[in-house]
């Protein structure tokens, strides 16, 4: 009998459901690679194993013994770790803090200092660098993420699951953080490990359970499987980049910053003399790992936040000391940002309500100050159409479409207010590949239609399916600009870690 | 009156300040291990009211303070644990939860203390603690009676204060708690009992704000009577804020609230043409005040107030 035994797991959440009737069977010793795209099922089902959900139906047997876990806090005992893939740490608390929490009895002394050198220690053997006195807070995504996993290495598992651990990890780290998990696994520990990249699955799995809709669809040991049929398995059919040919060649400069300096959090230089140029009907890509200067390159374009020094025209006008709705009338920005959730929607307010935020002022949407309902509901029925949004009505709350549909309610809003320039912050992040393929479709029809496009992504591949230019950030600066298809992936992840390809050699 | 203050009364004034301190710095502390572990607790006041009741009837039936205050904090905690029933069990808004638990105590205690002592509440006093001046140390000028001849409540509070301190930044159950107020999802994929921590320092915290309520009974009129928290754990709610949630700046902010009570009856006193009403607004006024004036880069803890249920998104 199998190690780890999920036995027929059913999840319901309300009258949804996110698992039906999965089994898997791991080996001890092994690594079995979970493959599904955004929306499968993977977390929910990790969170099963976890103890974070309890199974609507099914059993979980350890070593040939029935197990079941009221909390995390059972799993942990039973010798469950997990990596989760929207870390769970407390912002407030430091780097060393969050690692230790749990640990050890009540009334334990932390001897934080004491901690702290082991951390230092472990995170250097890792190649994961942070900084264990400060607060997580402080830190820039790529950094929590290597908290997340810290804290997880630092306790020790017989049975370690990883969701997502890579995605925000730079190329580097994640060659040396695969070879680590390799050496866990050589260890003893059995591991499951999530994802939805292929080329991690054929690296670091013995075997691979591949889920589509809540459904285990296929599993394969990785000598008897490859790449493409992978995807095809995990997707449900053949994938083509999108590929919409250019209409015509870039006009004028339409969006032009000039060395653009800002700081960040604890007064760091988030931007280091940023300058760049982009033209009508042009798609300029930013690729780089998330956290070195994107977000506030973004923000400041959009008037969100004020650079320290440095200017931005559109067109030809100075905005600089222009404020977010000027700047989104006048110039006609539109900004879709990466915080979906937080900035680019009002969750609990309903689809319609959500299109007009930024038109709520004019007519027609509104007259002498007050709201024409008729026709946002109207503008949003149409609207709906248009961009694809999956929902019951225009009036259900943007709080319960998949993200993938907020994505467009977003992009829609921003698209249709006929902007100039459009700031696009990971567009495609957890996005599945349908609605990958029609945001970027989106996108490239309004580069069509003269817009300036900014398009900022960590998923390198993405860039380069829409982007004209390529450049690359680091630490506050741009690093490199290359053309897509000219460069290799090699290449522009070594501009990411700050490496130019002189030092390469 | 002359408008050089005089060292004496300054010596008074302080020494007064201090005690009226006192059940403000028990309220607030407890307060601050509510909140940080992710509760409001709006109850602190009908909390107090419930350990001063507590106090009164238990050295009323056994004629010992001792065991007056170890009634009246146990009440308390029983108070605390209502509410964690409540607003952790049961995931009734907190706020609501809490005035609810204000409203209770007020009700309870005033017929409870009627069937006890007998008409309006009043009339019974009851015995309580002296004070206990510390040898040389309560002849210093100025903070001597201030600081070292008060009644042994007023001396368990700092003891108090670096206990809770310590526990709270140096060992494993206070970062447990700390962490169930920042992110209870982070303490709950720790292994952290989050509804465990929670109901312990909301028990914890009733039984403090109660101890304060003691205080006012056992050590300033030793007499129960209706309402006599007197908003007292409204103003030290202000003190947590003021205090930054930290057990020192709470205790410290509770201090100038004493003070400002302490100031306000001093100028009753002084000026008996004037409606006293006017100065009882004082320590309000002052909390306001600075609250306003110090709030800036105050920040809670990130999930005070917040219902934590595991699978929810
Ligand atoms: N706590 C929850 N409440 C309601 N629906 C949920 C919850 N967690 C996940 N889901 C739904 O379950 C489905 C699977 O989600 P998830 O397990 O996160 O997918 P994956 O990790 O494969 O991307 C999604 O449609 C998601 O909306
Ligand atoms: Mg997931």
């Amino acid at each position: 009998m199998s190690y780890l035994v999920l036995d027929r797991i059913s999840k319901r959440f309300g009258g949804f459901s996110a698992l039906s009737n999965i089994s898997l069977s791991v080996e001890r010793g092994t690594a079995r690679a979970v493959l599904g795209e955004n929306g499968a099922g993977k977390t929910t089902l990790m969170n099963v194993l976890f103890g974070l959900y309890r199974p609507t139906e099914g059993s979980i047997q350890i070593d040939g013994k029935a197990v079941s876990f009221r909390s995390p806090a059972d799993a942990i005992i039973n010798g469950v770790g997990m990596i989760h893939q929207h870390m769970h740490l407390a912002e407030a608390l430091t780097v060393t803090e969050n690692i230790v929490l749990g640990l050890g009895g009540l009334h334990s002394p932390l001897n934080l200092r004491r901690h702290s050198a082991k951390i230092a220690a472990l995170s250097e053997r890792y190649g994961l660098a942070v900084e264990p006195d400060q607060p997580v807070w402080k830190l820039p995504i790529g950094m929590r993420q290597r908290v997340e996993i810290l804290k997880m290495l630092y306790r020790g598992a017989k049975i370690l699951v990883l969701d997502e651990p890579t995605s925000v990890l730079a190329p580097n780290e994640i060659d040396s953080f695969l070879e680590r998990v390799k050496a866990l696994r050589d260890d003893g520990t059995t591991i499951l490990f999530v994802t939805h990249k292929l080329d991690e699955v054929m690296r670091i799995a013995d075997a691979v359970s591949v889920m589509r809709h809540g459904q285990l669809v296929a599993e394969r040991d990785i000598g008897h499987t490859d790449v493409r049929q992978l995807s095809r398995l995990m997707v449900g059919r053949d994938v083509e980049p999108v590929r919409i040919p250019r209409l015509a060649a870039p006009g004028d400069p339409v969006l032009e910053c000039v060395d653009l300096v800002a700081r960040g959090e604890r007064g760091l230089t988030a931007l280091d003399r940023v300058s760049l140029t982009i033209r009508q009907g042009e798609i300029l890509g930013v690729a780089g790992i998330d956290g070195n200067g994107q977000s506030e390159l973004a923000e400041i374009i959009c008037g969100l936040r004020k650079p320290e020094s440095g200017s931005i025209r559109a067109g030809a006008a100075e905005i600089t000391g222009l404020g977010v709705s000027a700047r989104m009338r006048g110039s006609r920005i539109g900004f879709v940002p990466e915080d979906r959730h937080g900035t680019g929607l009002v969750l609990d307010h309903s689809i319609a309500t959500n299109f007009v935020l930024r038109s709520f002022r004019r007519r027609p949407v509104s007259r002498l100050g007050l709201i024409n309902a008729r026709f946002i509901a109207e503008q949003a029925r149409r609207m709906m159409k248009r961009y694809d949004v999956r929902s019951r009505s225009p009036a259900q709350p943007a709080r319960e479409l998949s993200g993938g549909n907020q994505q467009k309610i977003i992009l829609a809003r921003e698209i249709e207010a006929g902007p100039e320039i459009l700031i696009v912050m990971q567009a495609t992040k957890g996005l599945d590949v349908g609605a990958i393929e029609f945001v970027q479709r989106k996108i490239l029809e309004a580069r069509d239609r003269g817009v300036a496009v900014l398009y900022i992504s960590t998923e390198l591949e993405h860039v380069a399916e829409v982007a004209d230019r390529i450049a690359v950030m680091h630490r506050g600066r741009f690093t490199g600009e290359v053309l897509p298809g000219q460069a290799t992936a090699e290449h522009i992840g070594l501009l990411m870690s700050g490496l130019s390809v002189g030092e390469q050699r | 009156m002359s408008f050089l203050p005089d060292i004496s009364l300054i010596a008074v004034l302080l020494a007064s300040g201090v005690r009226l301190a006192t059940p403000i710095g028990f309220a607030a502390l407890g307060g601050v291990l509510a909140e940080r572990s992710g509760v409001y607790n709006v109850g602190l006041e009908g909390m107090m009211l419930w350990g001063a009741f507590g106090a009164a009837a238990g050295t009323y039936l056994t004629g010992s303070p001792v065991a007056g205050l170890v009634a009246g904090v146990l009440l308390g905690a029983v108070a605390g644990l209502l509410l964690a029933l409540l607003c952790v069990g049961l995931a009734v808004n907190q706020l609501v939860a809490g005035i609810a638990i204000n409203l209770l105590c007020a009700g309870l205690t005033a017929f409870l203390a009627r069937a006890l002592f007998g008409l309006a509440g009043g009339g019974t006093a009851v015995s309580g603690f002296a004070s206990l001046p510390v040898p040389y140390l309560s002849g210093l000028p100025l903070i001597g009676t201030a600081l070292f001849n008060q009644d042994p409540l007023v001396y368990m509070l700092p003891v108090l204060v670096a206990v809770v301190t310590i526990c709270l930044y140096r060992t494993q159950a206070g970062l447990r708690l700390r962490a169930a107020g920042e992110s209870p999802r982070a303490a709950d994929s720790a292994g952290v009992n989050v509804t465990a921590v929670r109901y312990v320092s909301l028990a914890l915290s009733g039984a403090f704000a109660a101890a304060g309520g003691c205080h006012l009974v056992l050590c300033q009129v030793y007499i129960f009577s209706e309402g006599m928290s007197a908003g007292k754990g409204f103003i030290a709610l202000a003190a947590i804020i003021l205090g930054r949630w930290h057990p020192v700046g709470a205790v410290v902010a509770a201090l100038f609230f004493g003070l400002c009570d302490a100031l306000q009856l001093q100028l009753q006193f002084s000026n008996p043409l004037v409606p006293y009403q006017i100065f009882l607004i004082l320590p309000f006024a002052a909390s306001l005040v600075a609250l306003v004036w110090f709030n800036k880069g105050a920040r809670q803890p990130a999930a005070t107030g917040m219902v934590f249920d595991r699978e929810a998104r």
